[in-house]
């Protein structure tokens, strides 16, 4: 079948309740409802979520590696945006 | 019919369509498709080994799934007709799913509340893969039916030519845990629904074939059972 007919999607799972939507991969599907049946098999045979999105892959706005450094290389000498200066709780899981 | 035999049919129902499904393995239409149809084939075995499991120990004389499965000939087989239909094309076996998946839908689903534990056990089991069945088939029979001149075309030919095949699976048997003929209203609400919104039309009841619950099938059957069964046959008791 042709990407036409069948474009690309990206697919999100939730791997459990109070984590959020992880990218795992991408599948074709010809519409929607299919997509997600088939993120069901191909993503989640082995108990991996309780949630799946899918996204057209086209829908997608990506950065590119071109811009990387304008995007990204700014950031590096600004330490004062890290919360490095907190104490962490004990017990705080996901942080 | 002994309880047994019901056992039977339902676990040779499931085997036998986990290996029509199987022959799809790298020549569906496309990679997800492929994954999706090795999965439900795989659910279907799964209840196969539960129920022929079953049946070995209902009968009493030492026979395990594996004797069922692989040391039986065409005649003690007592899977319905529809299963045992070659795939045809993407049409065909899809509606062959859909009408195998609307009838083991309820009764799966009624089993899951029947007096007998085991069968209860594996109707809890199987009922939810059930529904996943129920649904692939139906969302593929509605966008072949409700797609272009050439799909609509060729999925109303598939449900003509399945249709005759579904009415072995309503025949009464009062003594059964579960009585076969009390699932055909559900079935036939199953499939009115999906077939409209498919713009199908259900045909007219004709000619209705039986007899694989006696143990007499189309010659389909033997091919398949022969190609399932020559590496146990050639090799008995082969393990890895």
């Amino acid at each position: 079948m042709s990407t036409e007919l069948t474009p690309l999607w990206e697919v999100f799972v939730r791997a459990r309740r109070g984590l959020s939507h992880t990218h795992v991969g991408s599948l074709h599907a010809p519409d929607a409802e299919l997509a997600l049946r088939n993120a069901r098999d191909l993503y989640t045979r082995r108990q991996e979520g309780v949630s799946i999105w899918v996204v057209p892959a086209g829908a997608i706005t990506a950065s590119s590696p071109d811009e990387k450094d304008a995007f990204f290389d700014p950031a590096a000498d600004k330490v004062y945006r890290h919360p490095t200066f907190y104490e962490v709780p004990d017990g705080v899981a996901h942080l | 019919m002994s309880l047994f035999d019901f056992t039977l049919g339902l676990g040779d129902d499931a085997l036998v369509a986990a290996q029509r499904l199987g022959e799809w393995t790298s020549r569906a239409p496309e990679m997800e498709e492929d994954v999706a149809l090795a999965n439900i084939a795989l659910d279907q075995l799964g209840a196969a080994r539960l129920l022929l499991t079953y049946a070995g120990e209902l009968e009493g004389a030492g026979r395990d799934e594996d004797d069922l499965a692989y040391l039986r000939d065409d005649r003690e087989f007592r899977n319905c007709l529809l299963v045992e239909l070659p795939n045809g094309d993407f049409g065909v076996t899809m509606a062959k799913l859909f009408f195998l998946a609307a009838y083991q839908s309820p009764l799966y689903t009624a089993l899951a509340g029947c007096a007998d534990e085991r069968l209860a056990a594996v109707g809890a089991k199987a009922r939810k893969e059930s529904a996943y069945h129920l649904d692939h088939a139906a969302l593929w029979v509605k966008r072949l039916g409700d797609g272009t001149d050439e799909s609509h075309r060729r999925m109303q030919d598939a449900v003509d030519q399945v249709w005759p095949y579904v009415h072995e699976l309503f025949v009464p048997d009062p003594a059964a845990p579960v009585d076969p003929a009390t699932l055909r209203a559900d079935f036939d609400a199953t499939v009115a629904a999906v077939l409209d919104e498919a713009t199908l039309t259900r045909p007219e009841t004709s000619w209705t074939p039986g007899g694989g619950r006696d143990g007499v099938h189309t010659e389909h059957l033997s091919y398949l059972l022969a190609e399932m069964q020559v590496l146990h046959r050639a090799h008995p008791g082969a393990n890895w």
